[in-house]
């Protein structure tokens, strides 16, 4: 502030001020370094993951990454294969998706095309807290209310499609605890924590879809379904995907709700039905227990996997966002 | 559809003359709020029908009232009867999906959907249950054709629509309401957005097909209207802001011997 | 009849009557599944408060925790780290998220920009739990003992991406002429910056802070390997036992933040899996503070939003 009040006398201070442009050069420097700071955390995060998992990379090597459910990660032995995990982490995450993006369409449909205007905030708020609830309180109910009420109902339901040839029978090997802990519980409560994500941000694309296909639409005589199924969905496919790889990027690192849920026992089965751990659940459950360093950066590396399975998801699904941004203004051009 | 006109009820040689959508009493209100206030027109068959009139008097929302676009905005209603082929279209058990189907509609901007020229086209059709390849095929082709953009895109089909010049992406929104083979084609200041070449070629376009359509057009453009249309309905909003019709004659009585002082006004340029 | 006609002629009662069943059941479809994405929102609040409001008494919030297999007790320790923590993660986490929403709002599209906006969605995308892992490598490591500080450090990572975001929006509402008004006085950029745009964007940027705190206090994940938990954990005495023996305040501060934390949703957590029914008990009850607590921050900003959104509009 001082810095305005220029006076003559003082010849330091207005050399300074000349000097740093009455401050803005520190200000410029300032603000340009927390940029770069935050740059530095995420290179950060990947250089650390990376480096402190270097011995587990020479002394495990690709055997980490085998598919095979027939796994052993054994501390005490000082073996690591981490397939189990990582398949946990996408059978979950692929029940989660697949069953929430069509919910999550659904309202998202609902919520920008049909609904009332009345209720639009009020049932945009609690679609919203949903995603609020803290992921440990889902744990908590899913435990106790969920999974008995739900979860066990389901599974005992779906043992019966075990006869069906190949993997899809694997999927559903039975019996299913009778708590309700397995691969099952963890997707089905995943889905709930997703569809406000996906709702959110296809809301929004549909929203942002210009009124003037809506009209060509139902000015050839289409319903409002038929507009909005073979209009609207089209028009923001890509969109809507990115709204789903953002979704499915939350699945893949929910760690508590998932831990609790889970059963965490490794059994070598694929089955939805059987308990096991993800790769969060197995790095939230263990890490501070390592036995061995060798155990430490074994599941180092598995966060490692996490981050670049996220961080790809990510660059995928601003690609598909960009492109929607470059596709939006030819249609205003005329 | 050079036999369009027999299909109607009086297949009789007055049929030329004979009106194609009488509106009766018409009111529309948005809430409590009356855009539009008694308004009667006789719109006759094959002729071009122009509306004009200053802008915000309600042109819009009269040709939307032609196929129910209106029923689309939240809080809209509307009052009065819409008589198309004899049919009251503005009554509750009226199927509106039909009536939108036999009177298309072309808006101000080019809206084609993000889809290739071939799939525009065929989207109405397709709504309709027309699958064979060999039927849309003909259909398109004949649509294009009608729409005079035959020629420039019968090589690149399977081309996005939005790949067209502004005019074309236009005359693939007429082929496209085309389509359907509608009675009625209503065009909402369909040339307002496009430069003088292409804002020419539409209105020779119109000329074509108003020997097989029923065409209404709303326009800002007086010149245009004089040009294109054989009968002008001139509408202007009263005390309260409900748009009221001033006077509906013949296009050349409008424009060189107007009953209504404003509508002379109007014409002649000395209003808004 | 046109060639047309006698193609949608066929079968046209039956189709068209199809059309409008399958309009009618799909957007009745829509409603339902909002209606059905509501039933978990209402079940889960509804049995937290069921469950954790027998639990909540002025114990539960004043005192410490018994040791299992005693009735009563509290869960102070949970409430005073959850504090402790916000607070850190927001010391670390707002200065220079905001100090970079202004470069990012200045410069949307210089490679620095770019950088910027392309690492603030990686973060926002990064699983906590990796978060958690990232502060353990960093701190826990080196400092060889689990801390305060190192779980602020994590809740802050996770902060920073939403804090950035929203204050960066915020900014770029403030219209030109406002700064431009101060620019034309003569007072440079950074001092138009932090008295004029800061402020006309103020409550806008208050509001992502607190969704981006919400959020952060009902993290569990990135605290398991940083804070740890610590049920004795108690501010009080700390600053009592400090007083007495004459300690700054500095260093008061200093025990605070270097000794493991424990937090509401890791109490939680903690809780849940043991075997005791009366901790299961409390754990339902924290689950009702924490819900509140949440849901309370979140409404409020909601809330905020809207009133601004309707003054904006007049």
């Amino acid at each position: 502030m001082k810095n305005i009040s220029i006076s003559k006398r003082n010849t330091w201070q207005e050399r300074l001020n000349r000097f740093t442009r009455h401050g803005d050069i520190p200000w410029s420097l300032l603000i340009g370094a927390m940029a770069i700071l935050t740059l530095v955390v995420v290179i950060a995060i990947a250089w650390m993951l990376w480096t402190q998992s270097a011995d587990a990379r020479a002394k495990i090597g690709w055997d980490f990454f085998r598919p095979t459910l027939d796994a052993t990660w054994n501390p005490a032995k000082d073996i690591y294969q981490a397939w189990p995990f990582i398949y946990g982490t996408l059978i979950t995450s692929l029940v989660a998706i697949v069953l929430a993006v069509p919910i999550s369409l659904g309202i998202a449909v609902f919520l920008a095309e049909l609904c009332p205007e009345r209720l639009r905030l009020p049932l945009n708020w609690m679609i919203e807290m949903l995603a609020a609830i803290p992921s440990v309180v889902y744990g908590l109910w899913g435990i106790f209310v969920f999974l008995p009420a739900v979860v066990t109902p389901v599974g005992e339901f779906l043992s019966h499609l075990s006869v069906l040839p190949g993997f899809t029978g694997t999927l559903f090997t039975g019996p299913i605890s009778e708590d309700g802990t397995s691969r099952l519980a963890a997707g089905l409560i995943l889905t709930i924590m997703v569809i406000p994500t996906i709702t959110a941000i296809s809301r929004d694309v549909l929203l942002a879809i210009p009124n003037s296909q809506r009209e060509a639409a139902m000015g050839l005589g289409s319903t409002r379904w038929e507009m909005i199924w073979q209009v609207l969905l089209p028009y923001g496919l890509s969109g809507i995907l990115g709204a789903v790889i953002l979704g499915l990027g939350r699945a893949l690192g929910e760690t508590m709700a998932v831990t609790m849920v889970m059963g965490n026992a490794n059994e070598a089965t694929g089955s939805l039905l059987k308990a096991g751990y993800t790769m969060a659940s197995l790095l939230a459950l263990q890490f501070k227990e390592a036995v061995t360093p060798l155990h430490t950066e074994a599941m180092i590396e598995l966060g490692f996997t996490l981050f670049a399975i996220t961080l790809i998801l990510n660059l995928f699904a601003r690609f598909l966002v960009w492109q929607v941004a470059r596709r939006t203004p030819q249609e205003a051009r005329a | 559809m050079q036999t369009k006109i027999s299909v109607s009820k009086a297949a009789t040689a007055e049929a030329i003359s004979e009106i194609k959508v009488a509106v009766k009493n018409l009111s529309v209100y948005y809430g409590k709020f009356r855009a539009l206030a008694e308004i009667n027109i006789a719109v006759q068959s094959n002729q071009i029908t122009a509306i004009i009139g200053p802008s915000g008097c309600g042109k819009s929302t009269l040709l939307r009232s032609f196929n129910r676009m209106n029923d689309l905005t939240p809080n809209a209603r509307m009052e009065g009867e819409i008589i198309l082929d004899g049919e009251n279209i503005n009554a509750s058990g009226v199927d509106v999906v039909d009536v939108r189907r036999r009177v298309g509609m072309v808006f101000q901007r080019p809206n084609p959907f993000p889809k290739s020229i071939y799939d525009n086209v065929a989207f109405g059709p397709r709504l309709y249950g027309i699958r064979r390849k060999n039927d849309l095929d003909e259909i398109v082709e004949k649509s294009l054709q009608q729409a005079a953009l035959w020629d420039e895109v019968k090589d690149k089909l399977h081309q996005s629509g939005f790949s067209l010049s502004g005019g074309q992406q236009q005359r693939l929104c007429i082929a496209r309401a085309l389509a359907v083979e509608p009675e009625v084609i209503l065009m909402d200041e369909p040339a307002s957005a496009l430069d003088p070449i292409s804002t020419l070629r539409i209105e020779e376009l119109m000329h074509d097909l108003v020997k097989d359509y029923t065409i209404i057009i709303v326009t800002h453009n007086m010149q245009q209207a004089a040009r294109v249309s054989d009968s002008t309905a001139m509408m202007m909003i009263d005390e309260h802001r409900a748009g009221r019709l001033v006077e509906f004659n013949e296009t050349q009585v409008i424009f060189t011997n107007p009953k209504d002082k404003r509508t002379e006004d109007y014409v002649t340029g000395r209003f808004g | 009849m046109t060639r047309f006609q006698q193609l949608i002629a066929v079968n046209e009662a039956r189709r068209s009557r199809r059309r409008r069943v399958v309009n009618a059941a799909m957007l009745s479809l829509t409603g339902l599944l909002t209606l059905m994405a509501l039933v978990p929102l209402f079940w889960i609040i509804g049995y937290v408060i069921y469950r954790g409001a027998p639990v909540l008494n002025v114990n539960f919030f004043t005192q410490l925790a018994r040791p299992v297999g005693m009735h009563g007790g509290g869960v102070l320790f949970a409430i005073e780290g959850t504090v402790v923590l916000a607070v850190l993660a927001c010391l670390f986490a707002i200065p220079p998220g905001v100090l970079a929403a202004f470069y990012a709002a200045r410069n949307p599209n210089t490679p620095l920009g770019i950088a910027l906006r392309f690492s603030t969605d990686v973060l926002a995308g990064v699983p906590s739990i990796v978060m958690g892992l990232f502060i353990y490598g960093l701190v826990v490591v080196p400092m060889k003992h689990f801390s305060g500080f190192a779980g602020g450090l994590a809740l802050s990572i996770l902060m920073l991406p939403t804090i950035i975001r929203t204050t960066e929006e915020m900014l770029k509402l403030v219209p030109h002429t406002l700064r431009e008004g101060s620019l034309g006085l003569g007072a440079p950029e950074w001092k138009t910056n932090l008295s004029v745009a800061f402020p006309a964007a103020f409550d806008g940027i208050i509001t992502g802070f607190l969704l981006a705190i919400a959020r952060a206090t009902g993290e569990t994940a990135p605290l398991l390997f940083t804070a740890l938990g610590n049920e004795r954990f108690d501010i009080g005495a700390i600053i009592q036992g400090g007083i007495q023996a004459h300690q700054s305040l500095f260093s008061i501060i200093g025990r605070i933040v270097n000794q493991p934390i424990d937090s509401l949703p890791l109490t939680l957590w903690t809780y849940a899996m043991q075997p005791y029914q009366e901790r299961i008990d409390q754990s339902w009850g924290v689950a009702l503070v924490l819900m509140i607590l949440v849901l309370l921050i979140e409404i409020a900003a909601r809330l905020w939003i809207e009133a601004r959104k309707r003054a904006l509009q007049g």
